[in-house]
């Protein structure tokens, strides 16, 4: 145990050290870009301080350790404080306020938008909402949340309805042979392009087949056997091959992230790269 | 020790922020720019209107804005002399061009026909505040050829006929249609009045300049008391090229209406759906036999349960990122119910952190009254539900943490989630959790599908919570999702026949406007 707290001891000197040669290094580098005193040691700071909590996030790869623990900890703090005043400026003082107080309006240095009695429902809903504090008065609180549930499960019925059946339905109504000019002209212009005839056509019908059968998939009240079974199982390869060049997709523009942080660390940190 | 350290480097951050803050102008008190601002010739070319809408600052915000200096400059590079400086509020200036007269003209210059038939009306379906402006294009426009030598074309618009006229938009050279839509708030710069005379006037551009004009390039600069303390926009660019209007056409008028004819199909599944619904919700009620298929994803949660208690570990419920009012999300809550009766009736930890505020206090609510039910109210704890952060990743690092210091026997992502997906389920699958995942956010769904044991992909998740549930209300929706679902496949088959055989009417009872 002593052993322990020695080498975590010596990391944490090891640390300090190196951030302090790297606040001292980054300082020197920014000045003499001609940049003022002041500016340069606070910047000089910001990098190496950045560039730290890059690592600290980054050392949970090999285990969970206090570094991790202290940005994980600095990383929530301030994003929950971060928000809280978000929350207030833009919804509290950049909504409500200016249609209903000029007085506050002035206090708040916002444009006064003249009074409008509908911004006290959201308000008194909001306070509903946190009598929730009260074990005698709590149950009011429901509303709020019935209010706010059942109002969106309305309005989204009306734009899944639209967007997500009625226009999806619509986009599977295609045609089985794409530009259909006789078989002589299908064969004399064959190619593998994408916007060719012989693609556009088998595009057409991988749509009209996974859609069948993905939700056939997706159909609960009958036993997958038979028919039923083999077509979820169409419809199930179909949704896994989607996932997977989703998965391929997302995973590119992870690796541009992980590039980015890189490219702090070895350009704006140590200056290894142009 | 490490405390201290900790402190002495925040006040160092402190100090060092503090320190360099007196040597500049921080950017947040400076003035903000005008906006909207657009640049157009007129009088044949000879003049540059430049027109905007006030600083936030002007009038309002820090209120420090004493008003505005253009400068103007033949490059954009170029060096910008100062113009004229104009007092505050919504300003129009004309620019009287210096337009080089030593340049010999010629030859008549070229000059577009202007367009013609050009009709306005109100936009039909919508909320009003929009005119569609069409025109027959310019004789001159050959879209399409090389040779074309009409641009664009601009639209203005004026509230009398006489003026001023504003520029609203641009549609490129072969177009016949602008709709100028406009804002329904009365506080927003582009709010477009309904029950308001409307003029327009449609501009022909060309590519090719008049002997002696050429392009300019603007800056605009908000200023204040201290010189030292303004904001200036980039270089704005003047199009001085030839240009041919046509005649004022209107007025025209907007306005709403009550009714948008182009969502009666919508209307009509509504009705169909919700019937439907109704339907099998008496049915269920009724105590009718409803038949839902096993979905081994749901079945796995009654095991991981066991296995925690078992384990004499928690179970780490995510209700992801959504809303409280998101259908993934209310899905979850059902799905949190269920699992946290069983907890409660286990005697096993149940951990929930939550992103949402308000998933917070519904999420509290829906424990607690499980834990009821359970016959267990006393073995409640708030705290085992709680808020941490509306920050994305800063809510992901919080989670990992608990993974990893808690060590959960189980992990249940039930909700909506979107980059995080893959952080999380991977660091459970590192700390050895057992991992039940079920979302409708397509793009995560491959994440959660290599990570987790168990993965409830898209209606699943829905399905789950009638599942679990067992409630007529749920039971009957799922029901009504099915028979949906078959009409939705009816109605594929005979859109494809139909669209094959080029029966076109079948496929427009589909259609529907936004």
């Amino acid at each position: 145990m002593a052993v322990t707290k020695k080498i975590s001891l010596l990391i944490l000197a090891i640390v300090i050290v190196l951030f302090a040669v790297s606040w001292i290094a980054k300082t020197g580098t920014f000045e003499d870009t001609g940049m003022p005193l002041g500016l340069s040691v606070r910047d000089g700071f910001l990098v190496t301080f950045a560039a730290f909590l890059t690592l600290s996030i980054f050392s949970f790869l090999y285990k969970d350790n206090p570094y991790y623990k202290f940005a994980e900890h600095l990383f929530v703090g301030v994003s929950a404080a971060y928000w809280m005043c978000v929350g207030f400026w833009s919804t509290f003082v950049g909504n409500f306020i200016p249609k209903v107080s000029e007085g506050l309006s002035n206090f708040f240095e916002v444009p006064y938008k003249g009074f409008d009695v509908f911004y006290f429902i959201p308000l008194i809903l909001g306070i509903m909402l946190l009598l929730r504090m009260s074990s005698k008065i709590g149950w009011i609180s429901r509303w709020s949340l019935a209010f706010i549930v059942g109002t969106t499960a309305g309005l989204n019925l009306i734009r899944y309805m639209r967007s997500d059946f009625i226009s999806q339905v619509s986009n599977t109504f295609v045609p089985l042979v794409v530009d259909w000019q006789g078989f002589g002209a299908f064969f004399s212009d064959l190619s593998l392009n994408a916007s060719g005839q012989l693609i556009m056509t088998m595009s057409n019908w991988v749509i009209f087949i996974g859609v069948f059968c993905g939700i056939i998939y997706f159909f609960f009240s009958k036993e997958h056997s038979g028919f039923f079974g083999g077509a979820s199982k169409v419809g199930i390869w179909v949704l896994m091959v989607t996932f997977g060049a989703s998965f391929g997709y997302t995973v590119m523009g992870r690796v541009s992230l992980l590039v980015g942080r890189l490219t702090f660390l070895f350009h704006d940190w140590l200056g290894l790269i142009n | 020790m490490m405390h201290k350290l900790l402190i002495v480097m925040c006040l160092l951050f402190i100090a060092g922020a503090g320190y360099v803050s007196a040597e500049e102008i921080p950017d947040s008190l400076k003035p903000a720019l005008p906006s909207d601002i657009t640049i157009y010739p007129d009088s044949g070319g000879n003049v540059a209107v430049i027109y905007w809408f006030p600083s936030a600052d002007d009038g309002a915000g820090k209120n420090i804005v004493t008003g505005y200096a253009l400068y103007r400059s033949p490059s954009p590079k170029g060096s910008f002399e100062v113009i004229d400086t104009v007092p505050p509020g919504p300003n129009r200036y004309i620019d009287f061009l210096p337009i080089d007269t030593t340049v010999v003209d010629s030859g008549a210059p070229f000059s577009p026909a202007p367009v013609t038939e050009v009709t306005l009306a109100d936009k039909d379906n919508d909320h009003g505040h929009a005119v569609i402006v069409k025109w027959k294009t310019s004789a001159d426009d050959i879209a399409g050829s090389p040779s074309n030598r009409v641009l664009a074309y601009n639209v203005f618009r004026a509230e009398s006929q006489s003026g001023p006229y504003l520029m609203r938009g641009q549609s490129a050279s072969g177009d016949t249609q602008y709709d100028d839509v406009g804002s329904k708030e009365r506080e927003a710069r582009d709010y477009m009045p309904d029950y308001t005379d409307y003029y327009y006037i449609i501009r022909t551009k060309t590519i090719e300049y008049h002997p002696g004009h050429k392009d300019y390039f603007y800056i605009v600069r908000s200023i204040t008391d201290n010189p030292d303390n303004y904001r200036e926009t980039s270089p704005l660019q003047f199009d001085g090229t030839i240009y041919t209007d046509s005649q004022v056409y209107g007025p025209v008028q907007c306005f709403g209406q009550w009714f948008n004819s182009g969502l009666i199909p919508v209307l009509i599944f509504v009705i169909c759906f919700t019937a439907i619904t109704v339907f099998m919700i008496f049915r269920a009620r009724r105590g009718a036999e409803l038949f839902v298929r096993r979905l081994a994803g749901i079945e796995a949660v009654d095991e991981a349960i066991g296995r925690a208690t078992e384990m004499g570990k928690p179970i780490l419920y995510v209700l992801g990122l959504g809303t409280a009012a998101e259908i993934a999300t209310i899905a979850s809550f059902t799905i949190l119910g269920r699992v946290a009766k069983k907890v409660a009736e286990y005697q096993t930890g149940l951990i929930v952190p939550c992103y949402d505020p308000i998933v917070m206090t519904v999420a509290q609510e829906t424990v607690k009254a499980s834990y009821m039910d359970a016959g267990r109210p006393d073995s409640y704890d708030e705290n085992m539900v709680y808020f941490v952060t509306q920050s994305q990743f800063a809510y992901v690092a919080a989670v990992n943490g608990v993974m990893l210091r808690e060590l959960p026997a189980t992990n249940i992502y039930m909700g909506k989630f979107f980059a995080e997906s893959l952080i999380l389920a991977e660091t459970g699958a590192l700390a050895g959790s057992i991992q039940i995942a079920g979302t409708d956010e397509i793009a995560q769904i491959p994440f959660f599908v290599v990570a987790c044991d168990y993965t409830l992909i898209g209606e699943e998740l829905y399905a789950a919570s009638a599942y679990l549930g067992r409630e007529p209300v749920l039971l009957g929706s799922l029901k009504a999702q099915d028979y949906a679902k078959a009409a939705v496949m009816i109605i594929a088959i005979v859109g494809f026949i139909t669209i094959n055989l080029n029966w076109d009417w079948f496929v427009n009872l589909f259609r529907v406007a936004n």
